[in-house]
């Protein structure tokens, strides 16, 4: 009681008095941090964009060609992001609920797409689903080309997004309290219903989080795509390629307008999903 | 529905959690498991769940042959100590889990499933708190919710595993109370593991006292409060001082003087003596009696605790004396004689019968 009317007796402070010191010094260096990395390389971004005028830049954000590598970056990235959900919420799992022989190396494996340079698996991918390729002569036969279309970047997206949704659902997996699972099957709930109306949902936020931070990946990536992509103007082109294209045609307003909608889009899509994380959030008490 | 359970064996790999356990448990009954961490109460009442499967050993449900049955099967209700309640569905869904989850079948319309989970939910004064998530509720009541939803699908068997231990002492005092309360009014069979005595002394028809894998005893609350038959029931349940004494001729010594308590035709040799602290009589002027140093004195509530020294071979003993006859002996050196005791025989892993007796040489009671 006594605190609570010394809390509001007091104005109202930019901080609340606390025993952890040094505030100020690590929200300075923090901010200065973020500002040198962040927001000025971005700001830059937008400012030459700004300095186009909107007519032109509309212009350049709607010409063909951009409007087509914007689809194709988004639209394979989304793909690709739903396709590493599943499966990667399958992988973690059994890597969280079986104990086999080589799982910690599988576990270890996961990893591979952070550290491996993303040329190197685009190279490798071209390889494997090129018509001639040991799984591309496997499809040929049946009709389905894999790579130097947008399929083969959906299959590069996959390969680089993995890691992102087993490393985010694996640690709230892990929490799981069992007692749940039991107590699920003593109300009657098979198997099926206590993974699909017990367990599932409570991995929603933890998924979501894995989703988005894979979606982003994909959205950027350009090494491991344009190996794989065969580059097709309006058919397998990727946005980062273009804005590579423009700079190469020192078409500095193009490749400025292209990275801003691209800015604007994936603001919009993380914006989204981190508002409905903080719904789960609120009414479920935790999440990721 | 009674409940059977029949030479039941468990072992974890190789390490034996229960031996050889039958128990009977009677329709409507509220029975108690009660013992140490480790001695196999909850591994039993998950047996009973089938959470587990018995390593040898039958469980009957009625006369139906559970331990075959999956947990599924067994249409049991459980409440975990930890509650385990869905985070991500609301108090209403949470009740109503059970009946959802049903085969098209056998369950009941959308609107009956909610009305009974409303109807369960004011059962346990919960009305009002349906929209709420399980985050945004106490113990106490979170614990109710499990509650609820384990007798939302009408178990055979209602399973409780510490349902209380979670909470703060006061709240569990008033939860016992309600839970009591709910079993009258519902009748279901009802076996709860807890390691708190008073709660099970307290709340339970009777009483399971475990130890080790094997049960003890079985009773009442009076019966395994009067009349335990092990040194394990006598030391674990309440308060309980235990002497090393030898039987000569009927009579029982204490260290090198006789006591002045008769064993009747016992066989002489080595037993231990266990009296409760408040099972005493003081004496003026020892002529057969425990005499020993008051070594620290407490007062406890109504009754005033002293600590004795009969020697230096034992733990000191406690007995309980009201306030006033406390003061009244001035003395530092107190003589006194159990008034209700009992004697186990020692040597051999079988307990002999136990001897009982209750004030064997003056019938004065009272102060």
């Amino acid at each position: 009681m006594i605190s609570m009317a010394a809390r509001s007796s007091t104005r109202w402070r930019f901080r609340q008095p606390s025993v952890i010191p040094g505030f100020g010094l690590a929200l300075g260096v923090t901010l200065a941090w973020l500002t040198i990395i962040v927001l000025i390389p971005l700001s830059g971004l937008l400012w030459r964009s700004s300095g186009l005028g909107w007519s032109k830049f509309v212009e350049l954000a709607l010409d063909e060609r951009t409007v087509n590598a914007l689809t194709i970056s988004f639209g394979t990235a989304f793909i690709a992001a739903v396709v590493n959900l599943v499966f990667g919420v399958l992988l973690a799992w059994v890597l969280v609920r079986y104990r086999f022989p080589g799982k910690r190396v599988i576990d270890a494996m996961v990893d591979l797409p952070f550290a491996l340079p993303t040329a190197v698996a685009g190279i490798a991918l071209t390889t494997l689903y090129a018509p001639n390729g040991w799984i591309g002569s496997l499809l040929a036969p049946l009709g389905i080309k894999i790579a130097f279309t947008p399929a083969g970047i959906v299959v590069a997206l996959i390969f680089v997004g993995l890691p992102f949704v087993v490393r985010t659902v694996q640690p709230i997996m892990e929490e799981i309290d069992k007692e749940v699972e039991e107590a699920a099957a003593t109300l009657g709930a098979t198997r099926f219903q206590t993974i699909s109306r017990v367990l599932l949902p409570g991995l929603l936020p933890a998924g979501l989080t894995g989703f988005a931070l894979a979606f982003a990946r994909g959205v950027g990536e350009y090494g491991s795509v344009i190996f794989i992509a065969g580059n097709l103007p309006y058919v397998s082109e990727i946005a980062p390629l273009l804005i590579v294209i423009r700079l190469e045609e020192f078409n500095y307003p193009a490749a400025t307008a292209i990275a801003a909608v691209m800015l604007l889009l994936s603001f919009m899509m993380l914006l989204v999903i981190n508002v409905i994380q903080a719904w789960s959030r609120r009414r479920y008490g935790y999440g990721a | 529905m009674e409940v059977r359970v029949q030479n039941i064996r468990k072992e974890f790999g190789r390490f034996p959690a229960l031996e050889d356990v039958s128990l009977d448990i009677r329709s409507g009954e509220l029975i108690a498991l009660l013992g140490p961490s480790g001695s196999g109460k909850t591994t039993l009442l998950r047996l009973v769940a089938g959470l587990e499967s018995p390593t040898e050993g039958t469980i009957f449900f009625g006369d139906e042959d559970a331990s075959k049955k999956t947990v599924q099967e067994r249409n049991i209700g459980f409440v975990f100590q930890h509650y385990a309640l869905f985070r991500h569905m609301t108090v209403l869904d949470n009740v109503a889990f059970g009946l959802k989850v049903r085969p098209a079948k056998r369950r009941p319309a959308a609107a009956d499933i909610r009305r009974r989970a409303l109807d369960l939910l004011e059962l346990v004064q919960l009305s009002g708190l349906e929209k709420r998530y399980p985050a945004q509720l106490s113990g106490g009541q979170r614990q109710r919710v499990a509650l609820a939803r384990a007798m939302a699908v009408e178990p055979n068997v209602l399973l409780l595993d510490e349902p209380f231990g979670a909470l703060d002492a006061q709240v569990r005092k008033e939860l016992r109370r309600w839970l009591r309360e709910i079993h009258d009014r519902t009748g279901h069979t009802t076996i709860f593991v807890t390691h708190d005595q008073e709660e099970a002394l307290e709340l339970a028809d009777r009483v399971v006292v475990m130890s080790k894998g094997a049960i003890e005893q079985v009773g009442t609350p009076d019966e395994i409060y009067d009349h335990p038959v092990s040194p394990f029931v006598y030391g674990f349940i309440g308060q309980s001082n235990c002497l090393d004494v030898t039987l000569a001729n009927g009579e029982i010594w204490h260290e090198d003087r006789p006591i002045g308590l008769r064993a009747g035709n016992e066989p002489d040799g080595a037993a231990a003596l266990y009296f409760r602290p408040h099972d005493v009589e003081l004496i003026d002027g020892c002529g057969g009696c425990l005499a020993g140093l008051v070594t620290a004195s407490r007062r406890v509530a109504g009754t005033r605790h002293l600590e004795l020294d009969l020697g230096r071979t034992h733990p000191p003993v406690e007995i309980e004396l009201p306030p006033e006859r406390a003061a009244s002996t001035d003395h530092t050196r107190i003589a006194f004689r159990p008034t209700r005791w009992k004697l186990f025989r020692k040597g051999g892993r079988k307990e002999a019968p136990p001897i009982e007796a209750e004030a064997p040489v003056l019938a004065a009671t009272g102060t």
